[in-house]
């Protein structure tokens, strides 16, 4: 699913690289954390996932591609494989809740009839029937990163990338979070998100993956956040 | 693609920048009508160049009784020097296509005829005028080998040639002609400008968006179709103002202000604003559309 080979990226201007000499491998299916310092690397391995930035050496494959060798105009389609979720939710705030899923499908040219049709379903999966017609900033939090989940899974991806996706919100509040993409995972996708929060990774007990100055120091299968050498 | 979800993208973004856009159509109405007026004028120039160039004759005007040139120091001309004029003339052919001899009389009676209400006609006796030969050629441009076999002559007191007097006319309007053109393409810099910069804005002010549509692979032909034909729709809103207004000089100016007082020539027809009408939308069009083009692929990377 997510193969690095030794991948070093180094920013421009930058003295130190963001991720140096990283190997490892994700298997189709898996639930990944990916924990660390700040500063460690983490968003910048996500963003290699999703070829937003390419690595300065090394080899990245992702579902079966090899990044390097991507060209341009192969970005999008690997990228509707590939649902995003973000501690900044990233919704529309003129959009209603179901516009802004609607959006996502729209913009890659499915048909109306198709969005009808999935869209309901979808918000069901992650419990927000009855809030269709919501703007974001009617909304909790959580209910927030729920539209944005919705957005990322509409599309059934075989990949789902998080960037912290609790990191703005309550201890309650993420436990549901947690719990809809650990359903999500159940349903298939292979999903790997970044998080500072310790309590939710110690209580999944799922592989983490831990990056210190852009280094791999753990892969740990049902590890804990707590560093333990 | 769905044509109604970008349609209306197109729509949202033009209102969202009023002001932009109304400052592009602006540009590009002014430069594009500057543009059109200076293709006008200079499909006018030739309009005149024919119109003209047909009609304008040599005049070799001969030495009359007084006249102090150098060659008229013989006195009037001859009989004998007026015919081998003629003569020298005649073996200029093809290149002289007509010959015809103005007698002293014939002048004095023109005269009287052009300045018919004018106190001038008094005060100019019949000897006043000279005698004359009036030579069309065939190829108008070739003046000067009729000027080096017959000015300085003896019996020849100047030779004269309309064209020249024309040339500089046309001259003069050649020059506001490549003035306007100047500023016309100064802006259509301007208006580039204008058009990249609010490119840029827009793009800013999307960026959550263009951001979210990356994200979820939309193609990057999708995520900046709304843009170019934002800029294309406003470009192509001021290049029709512009053509609007290349009929407003055609029908008012030209047809109903320069046309009756000067009917003495000829005027560009509705071809020519035909012609020029189409380019004036290609231009605008087509270079907002490269502007907005090349300042998207900087702006809006995958
Ligand atoms: N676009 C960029 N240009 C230059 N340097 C960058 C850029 N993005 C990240 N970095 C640097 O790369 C290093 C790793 O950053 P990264 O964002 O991957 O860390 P992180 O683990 O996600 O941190 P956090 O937990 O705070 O989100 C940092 O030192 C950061 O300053
Ligand atoms: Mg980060």
């Amino acid at each position: 699913m997510i193969l690095f080979d030794s991948v070093t990226k180094l920013y421009p201007n930058q003295a130190r690289p963001a991720l140096e000499d990283a190997s490892l491998e994700i298997e189709k299916g898996e639930f990944v954390f990916l924990v660390g310092p700040s500063g460690s690397g983490k968003s910048t391995f996500l963003r290699l996932v999703l070829r937003e930035e390419r690595p300065t050496s090394g080899n990245v494959w992702v579902l079966g591609k090899d990044l390097m060798r991507l060209s341009n105009w192969k970005i999008p389609a690997l990228r509707r494989e590939i649902g995003t979720v973000f501690q900044d939710f990233r919704l529309l705030p003129n959009k209603t809740v179901f516009e802004n899923v609607a959006f996502a499908l729209e913009v890659i040219g499915k048909p109306k009839s198709h969005i009808r049709k999935v869209v309901p379903e979808v918000l069901e999966v992650v419990g927000l029937e009855g809030k269709e017609d919501r703007r974001p900033d009617e909304l909790s939090g959580g209910e927030q990163q729920r539209v944005a989940i919705a957005r990322a899974f509409v599309n059934r991806p075989k990949l789902l990338i998080a960037d912290e996706p609790t990191g703005n919100l309550d201890p309650g509040t993420s436990v549901g979070i947690m719990k809809l993409l650990d359903r999500i995972n159940r349903l298939g996708t292979t999903v790997v998100m970044s998080t500072h929060d310790a309590q939710i990774v110690d209580q999944m007990r799922r592989r983490v993956i831990e990056l210190e100055h852009g280094h791999v120091v753990r892969d740990q299968s049902r590890g804990v956040y707590g560093y333990a050498r | 693609m769905r044509a109604q979800f970008v349609a209306s993208e197109v729509g949202n973004g033009l209102k969202r920048n009023l002001t932009m856009t109304l400052a592009v159509i602006i540009t590009v109405a002014v430069s594009l009508t500057l543009f059109g007026v200076s293709l006008l004028v200079r499909s006018q120039v030739d309009t005149m160049k024919d119109f003209w160039y047909d009609k304008v004759e040599v005049s070799i005007f001969l030495c009359a009784k007084g006249s102090d040139t150098p060659s008229c120091v013989g006195g009037e001309v001859t009989r004998a020097q007026r015919d081998q004029i003629r003569a020298d003339l005649e073996s200029l052919r093809p290149l002289v296509s007509e010959i015809y001899y103005e007698s002293r009389t014939e002048a004095f009676a023109r005269f009287q005829e052009q300045f018919a209400n004018s106190p001038i006609v008094d005060s100019v006796s019949e000897n006043a005028l000279p005698e004359s030969f009036r030579v069309k050629l065939s190829d108008p441009t070739q003046y000067d080998v009729v000027a080096s076999a017959f000015a300085g002559r003896p019996g020849i007191e100047q030779v004269n040639d309309q064209r020249q007097v024309l040339d500089k006319f046309f001259r003069l309007l050649g020059g506001l002609q490549a003035v306007a053109l100047i500023i016309a393409i100064v802006m259509l810099v301007v208006t580039v400008l204008l058009i990249v910069n609010t490119m840029r804005v827009a793009a800013f002010s999307r960026r959550r968006e263009t951001g979210i549509m990356r994200l979820v692979g939309a193609s990057n032909l999708y995520i900046q179709l709304p843009f170019l034909l934002e800029a294309a729709v406003s470009a192509g809103i001021g290049a029709l103002l512009a053509v609007g207004g290349l009929v407003l000089a055609k029908s008012i100016v030209i047809d109903q202000v320069l046309a009756p007082s000067f009917q003495f020539t000829a005027f560009v027809g509705w071809d020519a604003v035909f012609a020029i009408a189409p380019l004036l939308l290609i231009v605008g069009i087509g270079l907002s559309g490269i502007a907005a083009f090349f300042t998207l692929r900087k702006y809006l990377r995958v």
